[in-house]
């Protein structure tokens, strides 16, 4: 069986973001980029489902810019076997993504395609289901554990308040949260190893793709929240909290 | 033109949520229409009559729709989507399960987790897990949207008289098949929806520390235990408690974070907790930028203090 996961470049989660000058964008010159942290919890369960024997081959995708190549190769150290990149000259917005996805999994017409359940800059969570929905294939997001088990996945997914089983025919989507594993940490040999994989890299110009998109009219800073006052003792804290009414 | 909101069911029928996505769609001025569509539901299109708003209900029994099915919902919305001006849900895990397969068969661009309806086409939705907010134009036709329903207040369950109408199912699309829910029953409140969160960062030191330290004052403020993502990943505490951007979102009345220094991802996940209280020996720790009170102190003192203070 063979696995596309689609994983996703962005600004890494320690940093904070900040819009640019003419609030149109968010800054992203000299700000360190990294693998969608849900991403790298798909490139995961797809690579222990590889070393499990249940699949035969794991291939990344990304679509986007050439910059691409360093959490293309990210996941190639990871276990990954092979990597293709849909370049884009910007990001993409998600339906877009979802239908270079469509043709990408076409091609290599895996059994099965996981991806983080959001990626962590436009907090959008769309691309899974639209890529899902293009196919025609069935879906699971939020996945917290994946089981195949007699050609059918077995997901079990975060809904609110618990989680729900979901048996899904094969091939489908699946987007995965947090809680499906821990990803591993990189040794220095696989990342060694990981430079000698391939990276196929696809010019976006040639699937002739459109796709509506959303206009960015402004990116800005929520209000600030009011200065906040340093106390000097946990009874002033107390007393704090009192006048608050948030303790009784 | 009409706007369409979907409703969204659990064992007391219409959620809250579901009210909140009628009052977002009210906004936009037209009339508004609610797609009840579950198995045997017929009652709860009477309740759902009543929330102030609504001008019609349509109501779509069948056994396909038990259990909030995205692949069987999706050719429903296709269908319904040319009648309409806007479809609107509740950014819930239905919700967000949903939309995005809708909108992707109808070729529109939709607008996720929306916080302000600025105008029909313009409005504001939150990136970096609230450390941005982006202003964003929809294109014209068909709009779909996700609402935050912590933003919109939900409309009155009562003194609205929506007509009913019956419309016939789509039929099983025979995709994913639904096996079993389990809702969890927490000793200690859920994360994302409690009261008030306390959190803990690296500093406590070990997993026995963390739990020994947090679980008293936890206690006796009825409170969430949260964790930053250092924490969690020394495994100090589960992978389920980590608060932040890439853990979970809270937005408790109170929030205190125990020797947390305040990294960008987190305070992302906090921001709109409605009082923030940091305690941390550094006092030029980033968390006490955005902290309403602070202390410069050391936890394994603090907590002690404050448990026996809140107790007395």
């Amino acid at each position: 069986m063979k696995i596309l996961v689609h994983i996703k470049r962005v600004v890494d989660y320690q940093i904070r973001p900040r819009p640019t000058q003419d609030g149109k964008d968010v800054e992203l010159t000299n700000v360190k980029m990294s693998i969608n942290p849900f991403d790298e919890n798909a490139v995961e369960g797809a690579v222990r489902l590889k070393e499990a024997g249940v699949a035969t081959e794991v291939v990344v995708v990304a679509v986007g810019t050439a910059a691409n190549q360093d959490v293309l190769r990210h996941a190639l150290a990871m276990g990954a076997d092979r990597a293709v990149l849909v370049e884009t000259l910007t990001v993409v917005q998600p339906l877009a993504a979802a239908k270079y996805l469509k043709a990408v999994t076409e091609r290599e017409a895996p059994q099965l395609v996981l991806t983080g359940k959001q990626a962590i800059d436009d907090d959008a969570a769309e691309t899974a289901q639209m890529l899902s929905a293009l196919l025609n294939w069935p879906q699971a997001t939020f996945a917290s554990k994946i089981d195949v088990v007699d050609g059918k996945a077995l997901v079990v997914r975060e809904i609110d308040g618990g989680q729900e089983t979901l048996s899904l025919p094969l091939p489908a989507v699946v987007s995965v949260d947090l809680r499906l594993n821990e990803p591993r940490f990189i040794k220095l040999p696989a990342l060694m190893m990981a430079k000698k994989k391939l990276i196929e890299t696809l010019p976006a110009a040639e699937f002739g793709i459109t796709a509506p998109a959303l206009e960015i009219v402004n990116i800005a800073e929520p209000p600030a929240r009011k200065a906040g006052k340093i106390l000097n003792s946990v009874a002033e804290l107390v007393a704090a909290l009192r006048t608050e009414k948030v303790v009784s | 033109m009409s706007v369409l909101v979907i409703a969204e069911l659990d064992s007391h029928g219409i959620k809250a949520a579901t009210r909140s996505a009628v009052t977002a769609a009210s906004q936009f001025g037209e009339e508004v229409h609610l797609l009840l569509a579950g198995n045997d539901v017929a009652g709860i299109a009477t309740q759902a009559s009543a929330i102030n708003g609504l001008n019609k209900i349509l109501l779509v029994d069948a056994t396909e729709y038990a259990h909030g099915i995205a692949e069987n919902l999706t050719p429903l919305l296709v269908q319904l989507a040319p009648s309409y001006s806007a479809i609107v849900a509740a950014a819930t895990s239905f919700g967000k399960n949903l939309l995005p397969r809708a909108a992707a068969l109808l070729d529109v661009a939709m607008v996720s987790e929306v916080i302000q309806i600025i105008d029909a086409t313009t409005f504001v939705r939150p990136m970096y897990a609230g450390n941005l907010n982006a202003t964003v134009k929809a294109p014209a036709g068909l709009r779909i949207l996700t609402i935050r329903p912590t933003v919109f207040e939900a409309a009155a369950a009562t003194g609205g008289s929506a007509v009913v109408e019956t419309i016939a199912a789509s039929g099983d699309a025979g995709q994913a098949a639904w096996v079993s829910r389990d809702l969890v029953q927490l000793d200690r409140p859920e994360l994302a929806t409690a009261r008030v969160v306390i959190s803990g960062g690296r500093s406590l030191g070990s997993a026995e520390g963390f739990k020994a330290t947090l679980t008293p004052l936890a206690d006796v403020l009825g409170a969430a235990i949260g964790a930053t993502r250092a924490a969690v990943d020394a495994g100090m505490a589960p992978n389920d408690s980590q608060v932040g951007q890439t853990g979970t979102v809270v937005a408790p009345e109170l929030y205190i974070a125990f020797g947390v220094s305040g990294a960008a991802q987190h305070v992302g996940g906090i921001k709109d907790s409605k009082v923030i209280v940091a305690v941390n020996h550094d006092a030029d720790a980033p968390i006490f930028q955005v902290a309403d009170y602070g202390l410069v102190a050391d936890l394994f003192t603090v907590i002690p203090e404050l448990t026996a203070a809140l107790k007395g």
